[in-house]
């Protein structure tokens, strides 16, 4: 076939369609998969004007954004919605957008001391920022949009993060008109956020947080980049309308500006800070606190821990306001936290939105949830965790709890001059690398530790709270700063503090002498933490932390940790993961499969049996039996245009016809590999179609041999017939072997055959089992003479006992001498059709080499033939109607013509000349 | 009344057996096969003179790179760093080569036609390949993980299965993993599979079948690389091709499995589909 028409039948119209089907399909999907939809909310910036400060009076421009939900009704409850430390508007934009497109008018605004706002950084004070909030309350009262409770008071809830969340709960705490508050990772009370103290009882302060501290500090200081709150200030600090900062303090309000100063340089707080911290802590005002609370705090927070919730849950609940608390793996150090874990925080408040501000919805239950960190997810490396739940909220002491025992003698610790070395424990405003604190980036410094471990605990322990031991120390200046940590400890000796965080100690009063030191109990931050069975648990009493700031003066304590450590378990129910839905599809997947295949399979199998039955009864009996068969592809080219002959049982059948003629097409027909479009081929009146089960009794080559190169000759004529699946008895192996006639070659591998032996071999194939009807096309392609004569006895001896043969070849001596029949076909009809003996027979035509032609035809129209036609400049072509040809020839001679040469014609060569004669190009590959 | 010839049974041509001893002859089932015994025994070699991993400036591998940490401390470890290293190309190769070659093979010797004409009903042609060709990579898979198992354990010992992931695995449980994950595997496989063999009933050159299911695939883990194509890559079929190191957690997170399989199944049901669809249809014309 040549190039430009397998091109052609490359580009059929069918193909061109199906191929822009296609390609619009996967044009649509992938433009409404990048199709910028339209937002469900619009947006207005506004600077609005509020007069706070502790008279009222000091005028601050706040940088507002406010968001409507695009379709509404009549008038919407409100949202407003705070951002964290060093943010601004923007950093809250995406929630603030999801928020409105449910139905909420939301007001985002920077709060003053923060990127274009102006003012100062109050640290959430009452009389600054809150009332901020406060006046921003009174504006929304004003909007038509936003739904009214009462004239000046609108149905609105606040939400926030750490310094937003501070704000929440300080807002509800000073102005009755805020319905419901959602505060995540924030905190209650200041001075024990940056003076923690884990021991108890100790009249002592605790140790100064000097790394979040100085984060937040040089965060507000400097406002820029903010690790805080996970935005960045935008044109952070151009906006300050403040005039000339100091250099010292930034956009630090002078009294907080100061406070830090103090507490960072000494240590210790004096009394002016200590105010100043309780004032903006949520502390003061719990007990004020009517607005539903749903409290959201992270595991991997070494800033604001779960006990700054606890406590805020405590004091709220405790005037009856509904609270409800969740923990999620995340927080100041962890960052968002996982999808699952952002998911299910989103959901809660919604939820308690929707039905404490919007009025929709039942009432969130009561229940506390919290999650577990499983694992890393395989395909975004970030952090995997299960989620759970419990009836009640267990607070910090979980619901039950579990003694491990400890061993470890009292051991001497040194304090480093100035902290140097220290321990690292956590990496403040390293934020969201929550797979790193988690692994524990621990490093405890030889020399300034002492350990306490127990034995491998038998069963795993599901810690959920703070966990709690006795220690006692000893000092020679009567002062110690310890850092007491929990490790999990796996059986490689590979150690764990989980989420980082430490136990800050300050004790006092200490003796010199270990043996006279009091026990202390020291209250660990609370983790979420699972210890697998054959894990170790120890309790390490460290001098030093790097984000604590620990006395100058090098000394050394003496420490003893008592016998045990008491840890809270929790036992959650895990909370259905909505990908478990996933597992539901798959089954259901699997079962529309079969029940799909199993559909199929029996409409095939009823249509099979219905077209594989029906038999023509007439030919019954006969062999083949071809009728109108015609063969169009789908490029336009016919093949075979109408073909129709008959194969009766001892016959040997020649389907004669040059390359091209339509013969190979007609065999592969009957073969049922190719469909024809036309007509129809039966063989025992049974209808031929792929697979039909009677070309079980026709034996077949078919355009050459076909054998598996790597076996042997006999090896692919038995692969063969194992794959007939008939007995192997039924082959007559030694019968084909014979007519292979290929000797001990039969043993060797086929690739190495010549073309002769694959052609012998292949015969023999197609004569495995005596078919009733063989099929050869040009059986003696490649074979030498010798062969071919025995080839030729073989198939008219097969051709006995009711079977019969359908020979195709291109050369008339090879039909005659081997067909008793004989079907001439070329383009695809059939010119000449009947017994070989009959068609090769004597013609009544004869060739005539006459002289003179024009006499010549005189004198033969007057002896009656039936034509004369010229052939070449001395040649007539005779039909002679019954006149002999001794007749003629005398004829002729007696009329003084000349004859040089008489040749009687044969049917079959008329037949065949005649269409070689104006076809000798040929007509393509058929 | 079929009017066949005696003995002939459409349900009993061409039986897997058969099947099996035809593919089983060939040179490159053998070899693939053999590569799959040879593998781990390369690795472990190259483990004992390669001495203790200098590789350590490289830190970016994530939870594969101590994989590679790991598999000199137990078998189940050693068997787990072969599965890892031949899941992204070599175990597609092989996949590939069984589903690819056996129905373009034959069409390219010319003994399709005889096969059809014996006759083997088309769809039973098509279902004992596709079904021989599935038991062959699912061998080849086998082969691998037992002999990586089995080496690794008389070299390395029966230690648990650890991994910086989560804890280590004690060997019980370890070895149900590693069988989750060969399970998970073949599966995901199934993709490829599914490809190859549609690719094969549509040419006769088993070659163009076998490198094009692989190109496909390489195609489809590049697509899967660039982060901006966003949701479109979820729909990829190597998307959850690593979604197997999730059974390495405790617990086991079979999340990104189930949709790793889902999409799996999803692509071969709709590959054979149309490998049938078309086989029956079309024209033999090799």
């Amino acid at each position: 076939m040549s190039l430009s028409s397998r091109l052609r039948k490359g580009i059929t119209r069918r193909r061109v369609i199906a191929g822009s089907v296609v390609l619009v399909l996967v044009a649509g999907l992938v433009g409404w998969a990048v199709w910028p939809s339209t937002p469900g909310w619009t947006a207005t910036d506004q600077r609005i004007t509020v007069r706070s400060g502790p008279g009222g009076d000091q005028p601050v421009e706040l940088d507002t954004r406010f968001y409507l939900p695009r379709d509404r009704s009549g008038r919407v409850p409100a949202v407003l919605l705070a951002h964290g430390f060093g943010g601004t508007k923007d950093s809250v934009s995406d929630d603030a957008q999801s928020l409105a497109e449910r139905g909420y008018a939301v007001l985002t605004w920077t709060a003053q001391g923060f990127g274009r706002s102006t003012g100062q950084i109050h640290l959430d004070s009452p009389d600054y920022e809150v009332k901020d909030a406060q006046r921003l309350l009174d504006w929304l009262a004003a909007r038509p949009e936003v739904r009214l409770d009462a004239a000046g008071d609108p149905r609105v809830g606040v939400v926030g993060g750490s310094y937003g969340g501070g704000l929440a709960l300080l807002l509800a705490g000073q102005d009755p008109r805020v319905d419901a508050i959602v505060p995540s990772i924030t905190w209650n009370d200041l001075t024990k956020v940056f003076l923690p103290q884990s021991a108890d009882p100790t009249t002592a302060t605790g140790v100064f947080k000097k790394g979040w501290a100085g984060l937040y500090f040089g965060n507000g200081a400097a406002v820029g980049q903010s690790a805080l709150g996970g935005g960045t200030g935008e044109d952070a600090g151009a906006g300050g309308g403040a005039g000339a900062t100091d250099p010292a303090c930034g956009r630090f309000a002078a009294d907080v500006c100061q406070a830090y100063l103090q507490l960072a340089t000494t240590g210790k707080p004096d009394a002016a800070t200590l105010a100043l911290l309780r004032r903006s802590s949520p502390a003061t005002v719990l007990d004020k606190i009517k607005a539903p609370t749903l409290l959201i705090q992270g595991e991997v927070d070494t800033l604001f821990p779960l006990s700054e919730a606890d406590a805020n849950a405590k004091g709220i609940a405790a005037t009856g306001t509904p609270v409800r608390v969740a923990w999620f793996t995340g927080g100041h150090d962890g960052g968002a936290g996982p999808q699952t874990d952002q998911d299910r925080v989103k959901f809660l408040t919604v939820q308690w939105l929707d039905h404490y501000v919007k009025g929709e919805g039942d009432a969130p239950k009561n229940s506390f949830t919290y999650s577990r960190v499983a694992g890393f997810s395989a395909l975004d490396r970030g952090l995997v965790t299960n989620g759970y739940s419990t009836d009640t909220y267990p607070g910090m002491t979980g619901t039950g709890s579990t003694q491990v025992s400890l061993a470890g003698s009292a051991q001497p610790i040194a304090n480093p001059p100035n902290g140097n070395p220290g321990a690292l424990s956590s990496l403040p405003g390293a934020g969201g690398r929550l797979s790193e604190l988690l692994g524990g980036i621990a490093g405890d410094i030889p020399g300034q530790f002492a350990t306490f471990e127990s034995t491998p605990v038998t069963s795993a322990i599901e810690v959920a709270g703070a966990p709690t031991v006795r220690l006692r120390a000893a000092s020679p200046t009567g002062e110690a700063t310890v850092f007491v940590k929990l490790y999990d400890v796996d059986e490689s000796g590979a150690e764990t503090l989980s989420a980082g965080l430490v136990a800050p100690v300050r004790l006092t009063g200490l003796p010199a002498s270990i043996d006279q030191a009091h026990e202390v109990t020291v209250t660990l931050p609370a983790i979420v933490r699972r210890i697998d069975s054959g894990h170790t648990v120890r309790v390490v009493v460290a001098t030093s932390d790097q984000a604590f700031l620990t006395p100058a003066q090098p000394t050394v304590y003496t420490v003893q940790v008592g016998g045990a450590i008491t840890l809270p378990t929790v036992v959650g129910t895990p909370i259905a993961n909505p990908q478990t839905i996933w597992r539901y599809v798959l089954a259901g997947l699997l079962v529309a499969i079969v029940l799909g295949l199993a559909v199929v399979l029996l409409v095939r199998r009823r249509l099979r049996r219905r077209r594989h039955d029906e038999v023509v009864a007439e030919f019954a009996e006969t062999p083949l039996v071809v009728r109108d068969l015609r063969k169009a592809y789908s490029d336009g080219f016919v093949a075979v245009e109408e073909i129709s002959f008959t194969v009766e049982r001892g016959q040997v059948v020649g389907l004669l016809g040059p390359n091209g003629a339509g013969k190979t097409t007609t065999l592969r027909v009957l073969m049922g590999l190719t469909m024809p479009t036309g007509g129809d081929a039966l063989v025992f009146g049974h209808r031929l179609s792929p697979g039909a089960p009677i070309l079980s009794r026709v034996g077949a080559l078919v355009e050459g041999p076909g054998f598996l190169p790597h076996l042997s000759g006999l090896d692919n004529l038995k692969a063969y017939w194992r794959a007939t699946g008939r007995p192997e008895s039924d082959a007559h192996f030694e019968e084909a072997l014979e007519i292979a006639g290929l000797g001990d070659s039969v043993h060797r591998k086929t690739r190495k055959y010549s073309h002769g032996m694959r052609q012998r071999l292949a015969i023999a194939q197609a004569m495995l089992g005596l078919p009733e009807l063989l099929v050869l096309d040009e059986p003696t392609d490649g074979l030498d003479p010798p062969q071919i004569a025995e080839m030729r006895r073989v198939l008219r001896r097969y051709a006995t006992d009711g079977r019969a043969v359908l020979v195709s070849s291109h050369l008339l001596a090879e039909v005659e001498q081997t067909c008793t029949h004989a079907v001439v076909v070329n383009k695809g009809r059939i010119v000449a059709s009947g017994p070989v003996d009959e068609i090769v027979g004597e013609s009544p035509s004869v060739l005539l080499d006459v002289s003179d032609v024009p006499a010549a035809s005189r004198v033969l129209q007057g002896l009656g033939v039936r034509s004369v036609t010229p052939d070449g400049p001395s040649g007539l072509i005779v039909d002679v109607n019954g006149t002999a040809r001794a007749e003629v020839v005398a004829s002729l001679v007696r009329a003084g013509v000349d004859v040089d040469r008489v040749v009687p014609r044969r049917r079959l060569e008329d037949a065949f000349l005649a269409l070689v004669g104006d076809n000798s190009r040929g007509s393509g590959d058929r | 009344m079929s009017g066949s010839a005696l003995g002939y049974r459409a349900s009993a041509t061409l039986p897997v057996w058969a099947e099996v001893r035809r593919q089983a002859t060939r040179r490159r089932t053998q070899m693939a096969l053999g590569f799959m015994v040879l593998l781990p025994i390369i690795i472990l070699i190259a483990f004992e003179f390669g001495g203790g991993g200098g590789d350590s400036g490289d830190q970016n591998g994530g939870a594969f790179g101590s994989l590679v940490d790991l598999a000199t401390s137990g078998g189940l470890n050693f068997a787990l760093f072969c599965l890892a290293v031949s899941a992204g190309f070599l175990l597609v190769v092989v996949v590939a080569l069984f589903c690819g070659d056996p129905v373009a093979s034959e069409a390219s010797w010319g003994s399709l036609r005889y096969l059809l004409a014996i006759p083997v009903p088309r769809v039973r042609l098509l279902a004992v390949k596709l079904a021989v060709a599935l038991a062959y990579s699912l061998l080849a898979l086998l082969i691998l993980t037992a002999t990586a198992l089995l080496v690794g354990t008389l070299r390395y010992g029966w230690h648990p299965l650890g991994s910086t992931v989560a804890a280590a695995i004690p060997p019980g449980p370890g070895l149900l993993r590693l069988l989750g994950i060969v399970a998970y595997l073949a599966i995901i496989m199934l993709v490829v599979a599914g490809l190859a063999f549609l690719l094969s009933v549509s040419t006769d050159a088993a070659l163009g079948a076998v490198g094009g299911a692989v190109l496909l695939w390489i195609l489809s883990s590049i697509l899967d690389q660039i982060t901006a194509l966003g949701s479109i890559r979820l729909g990829l079929p190597t998307h959850y091709s690593d979604a197997w190191l999730g059974l390495l957690s405790t617990p086991p997170q079979v999340d990104d499995l189930v949709k790793g399989a889902i999409a799996a199944i999803c692509y071969a049901t709709l590959f054979w589909s149309l490998a049938f669809w078309r086989f029956t249809r079309k024209d033999i014309t090799s």
